[in-house]
């Protein structure tokens, strides 16, 4: 536990000092939330266009920091050799591993309350009426996108090209999933591939305990579609995850 | 003397190539052991195995008790390492890294008393990035030492280093020896391995083809030469004999009222014998 902790504090020092990291990762869901807030105005769907939003820069802000920015943090430190280095040492790679994931979660819940603080000030958006059900919607995108993104880094070779690959399949997934706005006129092909998609089923479980003040287990297909992608992450990364870097 | 580290028959293959063909040999606990060969001979798969980063294929191995394949957190407690390649975060500081490390040990040696040891006091809240090279590489041992460990692995601990540091390298790691460490080197300098090597291994080609003091490779391998000018040609004379032999020709010398021009008496190197060893085994290949 202390290990854990002693961890978790070089992992939050490393993060905050990195600015890459601070402004991609922590400012830029906010700025598009900001952007896209002052744009939209009315409803979407019956409910407040500042909400709706709220709640998909939210599930956005999910798949940035825990999918791509894990990823980047651990095929970076692999290449690197830092990943290799800590292995032989008496840190246990479970504990490494949990420190690099409660760092995650530490800047995904205190960018939620960003971005509630946010819309609550700026725009007016409402607060969750499932207070509990919304903090597990923190953990449970952050479990969701970590398992994908531990999965995308065992599978993505370069520390050049991971910051481009993690993006160009975040960005239209979120695009798709409805993240920056409504999908309702999308051409078909379109929503069939956002009907795959794990930011898709989250946005649902999202909505439903922010706006709704629905049971964060009130959608079981939902919850199903979201861990699944998780749990896929997580067994790719099992099988592929190397700590050594590339051999050069 | 009890063995920190051994050896016995070990061999390694990537993708069908043999890397490692039975390498047997033992370090003694307190010992400095050099482990010598060209690039590409095996040396890192060795100590790599040793660390436990790889797996063997055949033969036994035992680092401190332990089979390094399945290592105890009592044997990571024991051992530091210096890998060829490796970094740090870069925006941590030279302190910062230092105490990080120590967290994960149970009794780790005092932070700043460790950057004095490698040389770092100066540069103690520079950040990693803002390092140079050489600096790199003390905060690399600097790092390994951290958790005070019994056995130091360090793999070619010098390579890239100007002659000034490589001299400031060679003065820790005899001070580590002081300390009463074990610590595995490999090099392909040879005149580091001579001076801070107990004993050294010869590994080529998966194989090692010599082992012993530097004194016993020496010795063993070759005789003194004579090496003078006459007429302006090279004249190198190979003896076991070199007084009796010296004695004739000064004598010979003096007595037809010649002088030896450029005289010089010489005791092979340790890279005189590494290249008979490295050239012979490489004639001997089909």
């Amino acid at each position: 536990m202390n290990l854990l902790l002693h961890q978790l504090a070089y992992e939050q020092r490393t993060f905050w000092r990195s600015r890459e990291a601070a402004v991609f990762i922590f400012i830029f869901p906010l700025l598009l939330y900001a952007l896209l807030g002052s744009l939209y105005s009315g409803e979407i769907d019956g409910d407040p266009a500042v909400d709706i939003l709220l709640a998909g820069l939210f599930g956005y802000g999910a798949a940035n920091t825990a999918f791509a920015g894990l990823a980047i943090i651990l095929v970076g430190r692999r290449e690197l050799g830092i990943l290799k280095r800590v292995r032989s040492t008496p840190l246990p790679s479970g504990t490494y591993l949990a420190a690099v994931l409660l760092s995650t979660l530490v800047v995904f819940a205190l960018q939620s309350i960003a971005l509630l603080a946010l819309g609550g000030l700026a725009f007016g958006a409402s607060m969750p009426e499932n207070e509990a059900g919304f903090a597990g919607a923190v953990v449970l995108g952050c479990l969701c996108f970590a398992g994908i993104g531990v999965g995308a880094a065992a599978l993505i070779r370069s520390a050049e090209g991971v910051s481009a690959v993690v993006n160009v399949a975040v960005l239209p997934m979120a695009f798709l999933s409805g993240s920056f706005g409504p999908t309702a006129d999308y051409p078909d092909f379109l929503q069939a591939i956002a009907d795959v998609l794990p930011l898709t089923y989250f946005l649902d479980v999202v909505e439903g305990v922010y706006l709704e003040g629905d049971s964060l287990f009130a959608d079981p297909t939902a919850l199903a579609v979201v861990g699944a992608w998780g749990a896929a992450g997580l067994a790719v990364a099992l099988r592929r995850f190397s700590w050594m870097p590339r051999e050069r | 003397m009890s063995s920190a580290i051994v050896v016995h028959e070990l061999t390694k293959s990537y993708d069908g190539v043999e890397a490692l063909r039975g390498v047997s040999f033992e370090v003694g606990e307190g010992e400095v052991f050099g482990l010598l060969g060209p690039n590409g001979a095996g040396k890192t798969t060795t100590v790599e195995i040793l660390e436990g980063y790889r797996r063997r294929d055949g033969g036994e191995v035992s680092v401190l008790g332990h089979d390094p394949a399945d290592p105890p957190r009592a044997l990571r407690e024991r051992i530091g390492v210096v890998l060829q390649q490796s970094e740090f975060h870069p925006l941590l500081t030279v302190r910062e890294v230092h105490r990080m490390f120590a967290g994960y040990y149970a009794q780790p040696r005092d932070v700043d008393e460790v950057v004095a040891l490698v040389g770092l006091d100066e540069k103690r809240d520079a950040r990693v990035k803002t390092l140079s090279g050489g600096q790199k590489r003390r905060l690399d041992l600097g790092v390994a030492l951290v958790g005070d460990p019994d056995l130091v692995f360090l793999d070619e601990p010098t390579t890239g280093f100007d002659p000034v540091a490589r001299r400031a390298a060679w003065e820790m790691i005899r001070a580590l020896r002081a300390l009463g460490k074990t610590i595995l080197l490999t090099t392909h300098y040879l005149d580091e391995a001579h001076r801070l090597a107990d004993r050294v291994a010869v590994i080529r080609e998966g194989r090692i083809v010599a082992i012993g003091t530097p004194a016993e490779l020496i010795g063993e391998a070759r005789a003194t030469e004579i090496h003078y000018r006459r007429d302006g040609e090279p004249i190198v004379i190979e003896t076991e004999e070199p007084t009796r032999v010296l004695h004739e020709l000064t004598g010979s010398a003096l007595a037809a009222g010649e002088e030896l021009v450029e005289l010089e008496v010489r005791r092979p190197t340790l890279e005189d014998v590494y290249l008979d060893l490295v050239d012979s085994e490489e004639s001997a290949e089909p």
